[in-house]
């Protein structure tokens, strides 16, 4: 047992701590967050030079890492709320290269992605699927060697920054069968693809993507036809234990604003911090901290894992966490007081980081489901 | 035991119910107020419609006394009148004017300021907001700093306020002010003066919040001048004051016909929303999150019919208040939580950032998914001003428990 990092996993995370305290302080994120582009394209040509676009990818693909690095990554991401893309483009997009990607479609997107050239989002969602990854009305219809993509993918996070999408269709079968998904590399500027992009509550930029009549050819098909489903929810699996730890890094910063804040305030006479209730709903935040931690550990191992064991674990992590987030962020701003609800201070923005998060890749209840069914089952 | 309406109550909501359904504005919501972006004029225009129709019947003010302009409902009665609005979903008069200071000015007040503001408040045409909290005076008021020195006839008043509601809007506000800071106690130093929004002196600057509103304002006092004729009741013994209508705002605060509204609300989302195929309502995980939220509601609800029947018998709101206020702000962050988690991904897009290019062809989500994020942000405060609920809770302990 060993829960230690490598010299080269520490230095990834030195580095990456760095460049986001340096680069990325509270006013720094509240600019980029309130600009037209809403993101630092500059930041990530410095990540990419860095290496750090490519931590995740194997030597082979042009990388030195695997899923541990991502999760270091992203939990410095959380430390400073970063915006950019990393999930999207290098976890997910990434993802679905490495594992099914052929030579010629790793040959073409990986080096891209690595050198920041090209930024991927990834179209899973759909406006009544909820967070079943099978639920498609998004059609991809064979066309001798092309198909024709048709539908309309909801709250696509990075796509206004993309050049690229991952998509996913239906290319046979009922709207909700396991078998009949195909994944899909479409260029954003393909004729048929419109976007409507707006912000995000947590300071972040989506859009709804529409197909229309969009062809692509067969050489866009990522891994089987009609058997895509095992892929994306691997690939959604190693993206929900990257949020986690970037959620895990959020939840750092706003336990030590609370405590900070609760030594700073005084209210009859003494530091707020000095009243017991305060200090126990500080210890409990501590406590689901150091557990959200341990279950982002347990995720990250577990993601090679077979897809039994990957799933009920990175469910158990995502429960946990997503509990543990809306904990942290409600108690962070009740013990700010009233100053928790303004805009002005941080712990505002984190908290709204944290609820967002307890839905993504699916809530607690959907990862709870899928834990009852597995460990029944 | 019984808690059957009677017939005359019942035949009391019949009558308030068509004079709402027949009177009552349309598509106006208080959330509204806030909008940055909003013309101020027309905002509070439209913010008042009810209030000034109410004000026109007579019913502006129900809780009132009959000789200062209220309707002489029982407590009973007033509970249906709130029930029947929640209905509605109308906008309600701001509390500031009709629940706070008015009570205070024909409770402590002299004859003179009693007719220069009763009248105001009671038609609407007065907008008040309340000047109490300071950065470092929160849940510990009483040591406020804002000062009010005496100078011939007139206060000069130097300062600063927050979380000043609505104050952007506001005619006349209410503070609590330091008038001497030598005093034994802390409380016994506060005078209570009534300051029209106008004087010079008086700069009013909006805090963004959170949910991105501008609900709640900074007040800076730079030697204002205000006349002494101002002052409500004796010099020093404004805390007095201060806890009377802190008690007043407590009640209604349980909130219970707003929340049961809300709960209809979720059903009807969670009605629309599909899980594997079927109405999210009939998942029994999601199921049963909302009964409980509705054996909740309904245990508060008995339990401010129980404080209720107790007013009616004589027995003011005591620390019992502070139990409605920590049960039903629970409630209703609770109802936002649910709500949040019932529109899934679309909670996430910001509907404040939506592309302004007039076209409904393509709509962003369910409309009532754009302002769940936002109100779930927003509702963390109902655990945090009106006293928090640590502060309540404390009052129960000192109060009730008797430690």
């Amino acid at each position: 047992m060993d829960f230690e990092f490598t010299d080269e996993q520490n230095m990834v995370r030195d580095g990456i701590s760095r460049l986001i305290r340096e680069e990325y302080d509270f006013d720094t994120r509240r600019e980029v967050v309130a600009s037209d582009s809403g993101w630092r394209p500059e930041l990530w040509a410095q990540l990419a030079e860095l290496g750090m676009l490519a931590a995740p990818f194997s030597e082979a693909d042009g990388g030195f890492g695997g899923a541990t690095e991502a999760m270091i990554i992203m939990e410095e991401f959380g430390k400073g709320l970063a915006v950019e893309p990393f999930i999207p483009s290098v976890v997910c997009a990434g993802g679905f290269l490495k594992h099914g990607g052929n030579d010629a479609q790793r040959e073409e997107y990986i080096g891209g992605i690595i050198s920041g050239e090209k930024v991927f989002a990834f179209a899973y969602a759909e406006p009544r699927g909820r967070y079943d990854l099978a639920n498609l009305e998004t059609s991809a219809k064979a066309d001798g060697g092309d198909y024709v993509i048709n539908g309309h993918k909801a709250v696509v996070v990075g796509a206004p920054w993309a050049t690229h999408l991952v998509v996913t269709a239906r290319t046979s079968g009922g709207q909700t069968d396991a078998n009949g998904i195909s994944v899909f590399v479409v260029a954003k500027d393909a004729d048929g693809v419109s976007t409507r992009d707006y912000a995000t509550v947590d300071g972040r930029r989506a859009s709804e993507v529409y197909f229309e009549n969009v062809k692509v050819s067969g050489d866009a098909l990522i891994g089987e036809a009609d058997n895509g489903l095992p892929l994306i929810e691997k690939v959604v699996d190693e993206a929900t234990a990257a949020v986690c730890a970037e959620a895990t890094g959020a939840m750092k910063i706003t336990n030590e604003t609370t405590l900070d804040y609760s030594r700073q305030r005084k209210q009859f006479g003494v530091a707020i911090g000095s009243f017991q209730v305060l200090q126990h709903r500080m210890a409990d935040m501590l406590m689901e901290y150091e557990q959200a931690v341990s279950m982002t550990y347990l995720a990250t191992i577990k993601l090679d894992e077979d897809a039994v064991e990957r799933k009920k674990n990175v469910s158990s992590a995502k429960v946990k966490i997503g509990q543990a987030a809306r904990f942290i962020g409600q108690a962070a701003i009740q013990t700010h007081g009233g100053m928790g609800m303004t805009d002005e201070l941080a712990v505002g923005s984190y908290f709204k980081r944290l609820s967002i998060f307890e839905s993504e890749f699916g809530s607690v209840d959907h990862h709870m489901r899928r834990h009852i069914k597995l460990v029944a089952g | 035991m019984n808690l059957e309406f009677t017939e005359e109550e019942n035949a009391f909501r019949a009558e308030v119910r068509e004079f709402i359904e027949n009177n009552a504005p349309e598509g106006m919501t208080r959330d509204m107020a806030s909008e940055g972006d909003a013309d101020p004029a027309t905002m509070r225009e439209a913010m008042l419609a009810w209030h000034k129709t109410l004000g026109k019947k007579g019913w502006s003010v129900p809780a009132w006394p009959k000789e200062y302009g209220g309707t002489g409902w029982n407590p009973t009665q007033r509970y249906i009148w709130g029930e029947e609005n929640a209905r509605m979903n109308t906008v309600m008069p701001l509390p500031f004017g009709v629940s706070m200071v008015g009570p205070v000015i024909y409770t402590f007040g002299n004859e003179e300021q009693k007719r220069e503001h009763l009248p105001g408040i009671i038609s609407g045409d007065v907008w008040w907001c309340q000047g109490y909290s300071e950065p470092g005076a929160g849940s510990d008021l009483a040591s406020l700093k804002t000062t009010a020195v005496r100078d011939g006839d007139d206060y000069i008043l130097n300062g600063q306020k927050t979380w000043t509601t609505l104050a952007q809007y506001a005619d006349w506000g209410f503070f609590l002010c330091r008038t001497d800071p030598d005093a034994e106690k802390p409380q016994m130093g506060i005078s209570f003066i009534l300051v029209n929004m106008n004087t010079p002196g008086i700069e009013v600057r909006p805090i963004k919040l959170i949910d991105g509103g501008y609900e709640v304002n900074e007040v800076w006092l730079t030697d204002v001048r205000v006349p002494a004729t101002n002052l409500i009741g004796e010099e020093n013994h404004g805390w007095t004051y201060a806890k009377f209508l802190l008690a007043h705002e407590r009640s209604g605060i349980a909130g219970v016909a707003r929340s049961k509204r809300g709960v209809e609300q979720l059903k009807e989302i969670a009605t629309s929303e599909m899980l594997d195929g079927k109405p999210l309502i009939e998942d029994m995980g999601f199921a049963s999150k909302i009964s409980q939220l509705e054996i909740d509601l309904s245990a508060l609800e008995i339990t401010e019919l129980r404080t209720l029947a107790g007013e009616q018998a004589g027995k003011g709101p005591g620390p019992e208040s502070s139990l409605l206020k920590v049960k039903g702000t629970e409630i209703q962050q609770r109802l936002t939580e649910l709500t949040l988690e019932a529109v899934g991904h679309y909670g996430a897009p910001d509907a404040r950032s939506f592309p302004d290019d007039g076209s409904n062809d393509f709509p962003i989500g369910p409309d009532y998914a754009h302002h769940a994020a936002p109100t779930y942000f927003n509702m963390r405060k109902t655990s945090i001003y009106g006293g928090s609920n640590e502060i309540q809770r404390n009052i129960i302990t000192k109060m009730i428990l008797g430690l």
